[in-house]
């Protein structure tokens, strides 16, 4: 122990350099998964301390975890509720560090809620871990997770064939079970896949190769994960910076907070601000440790320009030679995250960026089966699942395609009675005009040519949140009928109703044509009131004919003006009833 | 590429400073809080870079508890000075006024009416709709399930199971009249990372930290530092002077010294490296119940 305090120091310097990986681990308990990611968490901090050569260390302590005793499951263990119930909830998020690298691990169980807590947990993963039991192989559960992984961008997988201890360590089981894999996963453009044999129990492959499995050539699991190049999954082609935060500390400093979402800027650039398109340069760009020349994702700076141009948060400077997607209308595939089904008539929040704007669903193109990925014909979608749709949002969106870029392709949306995350969303690509109108369907078509509207009643009533109907009022004073029609007209507004009158009197439609305008009108949802031409026998009475969907009523309304009010009335109360 | 590297340090850095400036942005009246330990200074120094030059454009809050070691205290007003930050501190006056402390009450009424309910008043008596916390997720168990922005109801409730979906750096910020959002900037930092950093950046700490001479009492197994004369006669007349430090802060009689010779970063981080008891065992709250920081996250406290 001449200079422990150097050797420390160098440790430091060392440790301050390491990169990290973000991995996602997908598999259930089944499969070894905590015993596998408690010996990682594990192992890892013993050789942590083993390079750390100078130190004191105290050997009993260390010695008295001999590994036999651990149940690295103990080592995860999670919060009561799950404890009670014996259930994992949601994604757990694990930290770690070799001398080369520093790992985070989001660790989400395999069975319930799968879809959610997996997108949950692998949206800002850069490799994922897939455990497959070598006595079963795989299985409809790995080609889930592998399906999910691959929606999510994510560009490595590793397939670790775990308990190989249990089928004698025979490669031609490790051989079937990678052709079977990599023949599953060939159409989901995975660019990296390494298939590692291992046991989690035994420790073989994890951290040192395996001498029981001499036939493998490749590297031990912690080997890959230390090595494994990720730094060019980012998007450095790409300039674009969603202004996150304006900065005006004084009169001299104007400056745009954000992180670079992809590309690269260099002091001086031209960049011109979506959606303005008024273009400046970079002037300089600050940080509190001093000014770069340059910056490139995932850093948070502030950038300058030399001219006075308003941007606002929500805002993009981009490069005006390669500009984003500008659009409104774009398609997604869409994860649905909530108990509560999607709503087609329902506005969402979306947040994409820093940009959030009212938007709704055009359309379900399909639903996604995830264990046998079949498409199915799906009008909504409700928890856990999986669509392809088209959306349109109030503002312009500047995006790019998730598989491009995730940071300008990926956006939420949120429900705006509850303000639960209800969806996330991956950009596929902008919709042209064109394309929207050839986004009706045949079956829509043929409904429009017989004159059916691709805009049901059902939909229309949700949005009015009223049933359509007509009161035809019948009578021989004009006075009566429209005092009773008015007042209707405006008690009916008071409640929320949107109401047209028709005074077929003042217009002089007959009440063949009347009642064909007022059937229409109740077609697309509207509370229609119909001052008719007709008479009703006598002049101290009024007529009023009420025709509903299914239903049909017929009353008589004294002329007097106290009568009118209070059958206005009555009709209310029992509407508000 | 290496050029367009990052090291995790860095990545963590610009993380928290998104996290920060997404919070200023999107709230209407934030607050962070401010423990004084080690890893609000990284917080608060990570909130002056997200808006340098200008200043942070919201308060710092502590909730003194009045049992504070000394020379947090001194720590805090002296630190709020030379950064010119807007510093509120608020406490349960009526609980202190009545005389409650750790050694008359215990840790569990002392905890809850001292840090929880003083905590929960604050909030509600500036009526903040985000308060940004220091919390790691390596520190505990429930810490490691929580989300980086973590929805609280009207009663500033945490409901583990109905947490928001949390993906990509897209956070949800959407919240009703009275209810809020606690935010962890250093949601993914480890111990060393926080040690790492304050060393890489010079950030003052509490000299609590540092191995030194202090008077100390063990009581039931944790060597408790005799800070004042508030610690009943009965303990103080036990004090020795013992080469100790601190490796979380708290109220003094509810933390556990460590002895130790660690007087430089360098050598708190080689001692962290070569001990097998994490941070919190040092904290005597945490063992009052089964899960108690879970049972305290649903009622509030962090």
């Amino acid at each position: 122990m001449t200079t422990p305090t150097l050797n420390i120091k160098e440790f430091l310097d060392q440790d301050e350099k390491k990169d990290l990986l973000r991995l996602l681990t997908a598999g259930s308990v089944d499969d070894g998964k905590s015993t596998l990611i408690g010996r990682l968490l594990f192992d890892s901090k013993k050789l942590y301390e083993d390079q750390l050569v100078a130190l004191e260390r105290d050997s009993k302590r260390v010695g008295n975890a001999g590994e036999n005793n651990i149940d690295y499951a103990l080592l995860l263990d999670g919060l009561k509720a799950e404890r009670e119930q014996g259930i994992t909830i949601d994604v757990a998020y694990r930290y770690f560090s070799t001398n080369k690298r520093k790992f985070i691990i989001a660790d989400t169980p395999g069975h319930e809620q799968y879809t959610r807590n997996m997108i949950t947990g692998g949206s800002t993963a850069n490799l994922a871990i897939i455990l497959v039991d070598a006595r079963t192989g795989v299985i409809t559960q790995t080609k889930r997770h592998s399906y999910l992984i691959s929606l999510l961008g994510i560009k490595h997988v590793v397939l670790a064939v775990n308990k190989m201890d249990l089928v004698d360590y025979s490669q031609s089981v490790f051989d079937k079970i990678v052709d079977d894999y990599k023949t599953f996963v060939a159409p989901f453009n995975i660019p990296d896949i390494q298939c590692i044999p291992l046991s989690a129990l035994k420790g073989d492959n994890v951290v040192e190769l395996s001498e029981n499995m001499d036939w493998y050539t490749g590297m031990p699991l912690l080997g890959f994960l230390e090595t494994v190049h990720v730094a060019s999954d980012q998007n450095f082609e790409n300039f674009r910076y969603p202004v996150q935060y304006v900065s005006r500390p004084n009169l001299d400093f104007r400056g745009f907070c954000g992180k670079i979402a992809s590309g690269i800027v260099q002091k001086g650039d031209e960049v011109v601000a979506l959606p303005s398109g008024k273009k400046s340069r970079v002037k300089s760009i600050y940080t509190y440790d001093g000014e770069l020349v340059k910056a490139f994702p995932p850093q948070s700076v502030t950038l300058t320009l030399e001219d006075e141009i308003d941007v606002s948060r929500g805002e993009m400077l981009v490069h005006p030679s390669d500009l984003p997607r500008i659009g409104r209308n774009f398609e997604a595939m869409l994860v649905w995250m909530d108990e509560k089904t999607m709503d087609a008539g329902q506005q969402y929040y979306l947040k994409h960026t820093t940009n959030t704007t009212r938007a709704h669903i055009d359309s379900v193109r399909y639903k996604v089966d995830v264990n046998t990925l079949r498409q199915s014909a799906a009008d909504v979608l409700a928890l856990n699942e999986i669509g392809r749709v088209t959306l349109a949002t109030n503002k312009p969106l500047f995006f790019d395609p998730y598989k491009d870029n995730k940071n300008c392709g990926a956006f939420i949306l949120i429900d705006p009675i509850t303000n639960n995350t209800c969806a996330v969303g991956m950009i596929i690509d902008k919709i042209n005009s064109k394309d929207i109108a050839s986004n009706i369907t045949d079956d829509v078509r043929k409904k429009m040519s017989e004159g059916i509207s691709a805009v049901s009643m059902e939909e229309k009533a949700k949005r009015l949140d009223q049933e359509g109907c007509v009161f035809s009022i019948a009578g021989n004073s004009a006075e009566a009928k429209r005092e009773y029609a008015y007042m209707l007209e405006r008690r009916l507004t008071d409640i929320g109703r949107t109401v047209a009158v028709i005074d077929a009197v003042a217009l002089q439609l007959d009440s063949d044509i009347c009642d064909r305008i007022g059937r229409t009108l109740r077609m697309q949802g509207l509370v229609v009131i119909c001052i008719t031409c007709d008479g009703a026998g006598n002049d101290d009475n009024l007529v009023v004919i009420t025709q509903e969907r299914n239903k049909g009523s017929m009353i008589s309304i004294s002329t007097e003006r106290n009568k009118i009010s209070s059958a206005v009335e009555d009709v209310v109360n029992k509407i508000v009833q | 590429m290496s050029e367009y590297k990052l090291s995790h340090l860095k990545e963590l850095e610009a993380e928290a400073i998104y996290i920060i400036r997404e919070v200023a942005a999107e709230f209407q009246n934030p607050v962070m809080l401010y423990s004084i330990g080690k890893d609000s200074s990284v917080m608060v120094r990570l909130a002056e870079k997200a808006f340098a030059p200008g200043k942070v454009p919201f308060p710092l809050m502590h909730i003194d508890s009045k049992w504070k070691f000394r020379e947090m205290i001194e720590f805090r007003d002296q630190y709020a000075r030379d950064h010119d930050w807007n510093l509120i501190v608020e406490s349960n006056e009526e609980a202190f006024k009545a005389g409650v402390g750790p050694f008359t009450h215990g840790s569990k009424v002392h905890t809850d009416l001292m840090k929880t309910q003083a905590l929960l008043a604050a909030l509600d008596k500036y009526k903040f709709d985000a308060a940004f916390g220091g919390a790691r997720r390596d520190e505990e168990k429930s810490r490691a399930k929580e989300r980086i922005f973590s929805f609280r109801d009207r009663f500033h409730q945490w409901d583990p199971k109905n947490q928001r979906p949390e993906l990509w750096d897209i956070y949800n910020t959407k919240v009703n009249k009275g209810e809020s959002i606690r935010v962890f900037p250093l949601s993914n930092w480890t111990e060393l990372d926080v040690w790492q950093y304050i060393r890489l950046e010079n950030i003052p700490i509490v000299p609590l930290y540092f191995a030194k001479e202090r008077p100390i009492v063990n009581i039931d197994g944790n060597l408790i530092m005799a800070d004042d004369d508030r610690m009943p006669e009965k303990y103080r007349e036990q004090a020795k002077m013992m080469k100790v430090r601190f490796r979380t802060l708290g109220c003094y009689p509810l933390t556990g010294a460590i002895e130790s010779d660690a007087d430089t970063i360098e050598k708190i981080v080689e001692e962290m490296m070569t001990t097998t008891k994490s941070e919190r065992t040092t904290r005597v709250i945490d063992f009052d119940q089964e899960a108690s920081m879970e049972q305290k996250k649903r009622e509030g406290y962090f």
